[in-house]
């Protein structure tokens, strides 16, 4: 049977991870490369890397980040944040991503999917969604949240893999940062509408968060940061209690 | 000397990170002529099974000159896909043939999704040089819609949706349907038995 996937996230700026990290391991967790290495050994399913740099000197740096993580990892890796381009995918991929998160320049120009999976194939093209509750329905942002657009969530996840995306980071941007919860709904509007994966993201807190989001929510993958920054034995205590909950998981 | 086809079927720079950490450092012939002296020959790939009609013609006389003296021959993915006789993805384009039947596309029943993209567990009916030291039920990461049907020649089945061959082996013919470079330590061991099996 299929594994839900387990997947850690690191938002890199300048070379550093930035987000999530409590202050006891803030030196190591300093260092992506090492960040990385660490989860893999606790039994990590992907990992995920975001560019939240906003200078072009971050940008090269960003590249030396994709490298060293990519060295440390026989998993899959995602990379994200800032990916304008067929340049910029390029650039990622030939650092050692086997996957390249699109956001808003996919918003700008859906094609740019359907190019980079004709490049690539579609298991590399994950389109990125950031989405906001409006009354019932659930509108897209780009620009890190911060633009919103006219389209809706669930709409845009079945255009976009129409186009040639062949996976969707789903993050509600109402839970992002809270802890309060994976926002299921949004998650399983957009996970039935789709026959490409999707991955949950925005809201991770407890392990029961990930129970829900597999079952409630049909996501196929579910994606935190600081939960895993805890303790050395969270990937493997998350996996324990998920297999408790009998969700399918990998050892 | 290890020979990694590219096709331009997808980025080939996880395979050869994966085959170094195996104890090999694959070359990337230009010429169909330079499989004339290798140890042994990746064909890699992912996408489309069209995209596999950039290897008919001179690589694909030259990849079957190989495994006629015996090279070790190991298909991932779509190159695994290529080994079969076709698939239904694009029903004009021949596959290798070397290893007998038809790719189909994965069904969508029961609220499964299509493609089949995540870890997934291997179910060994048969002793394998290539899963040598994979245990029974390791899970091994997938990205594919297509597969290739359970025959006397597969090492490995995975079941979504249906049964499907996860690996196949026959002499020194290999294939695998998931991604070694991607599936952690039991994914190196596998690239690892077959650099052995090359050498």
């Amino acid at each position: 049977m299929l594994s839900k996937r387990v997947i850690a996230c690191l938002d890199v700026r300048n070379g550093c991870v930035v987000k999530g990290v409590n202050f006891e391991s803030l030196r190591q967790a300093g260092d992506p490369a090492a960040l990385a290495k660490r989860y893999n050994r606790e039994g990590i399913d992907e990992v995920v890397v975001l560019d939240v740099t906003a200078t072009l000197e971050g940008r090269r740096a960003f590249e030396d980040t994709i490298r060293a993580v990519a060295s440390e990892l026989f998993i899959p890796l995602t990379v994200g944040g800032g990916i304008r381009s067929e340049a910029d995918a390029a650039a990622a991929i030939d650092a050692g991503a086997d996957k390249v998160g699109v956001n808003s320049a996919a918003l700008a120009d859906p094609r740019l999917l359907t190019r980079l999976a004709a490049r690539y194939g579609s298991q590399a093209v994950v389109v990125a969604i950031d989405a906001k509750r409006e009354g019932d329905r659930f509108r897209v942002f780009s620009r890190s949240g911060s633009t919103g657009t006219t389209r809706d969530a669930v709409e845009w996840a079945i255009e976009a893999e129409a186009q040639g995306a062949g996976e969707v980071l789903l993050t509600s941007i109402d839970r992002d940062g809270t802890r309060a919860g994976f926002d299921c709904e949004l998650t399983a509007a957009v996970s039935t509408a789709v026959s490409i994966p999707v991955i949950a993201s925005g809201g991770a807190g407890t392990f029961e968060h990930f129970t829900e989001v597999f079952t409630l929510g049909r996501a196929d993958a579910a994606l935190a940061a600081s939960v895993f920054h805890f303790s050395e034995h969270a990937v493997a205590d998350l996996k324990q209690h998920l297999r408790q909950h009998r969700i399918p998981v990998r050892c | 000397m290890i020979a990694l086809i590219d096709y331009g079927a997808g980025n080939l720079t996880s395979v050869r990170k994966g085959f170094k950490a195996a104890g090999a450092d694959l070359m990337t012939p230009t010429d169909p002529a330079d499989l004339a002296k290798v140890a042994g020959i990746v064909v890699p790939g992912v996408g489309n099974f069209g995209a596999t009609s950039a290897l008919s013609g001179g690589w694909m006389r030259a990849v079957r000159g190989a495994a006629e003296r015996r090279v070790p021959l190991l298909g991932i993915c779509l190159g695994m896909q290529w080994l079969f006789e076709g698939s239904d993805e694009a029903p004009d384009v021949p596959g290798l043939g070397l290893i007998s039947g038809h790719c189909a596309r994965l069904p969508q029943t029961g609220g499964l999704k299509v493609p089949h993209v995540g870890w997934n567990s291997l179910h060994r009916p048969r002793e394998s040089r290539l899963l040598g030291g994979v245990d029974e039920a390791t899970q091994v990461y997938f990205t594919h819609s297509f597969a290739a049907p359970v025959t006397g020649e597969t090492a490995a089945t995975c079941e979504h949706g249906t049964e499907f061959a996860a690996a196949v082996e026959r002499d020194h013919i290999f294939g695998v349907q998931f991604h070694p470079e991607k599936s952690g330590d039991a994914g190196i061991r596998i690239l690892t038995n077959f650099v052995a099996a090359a050498r």
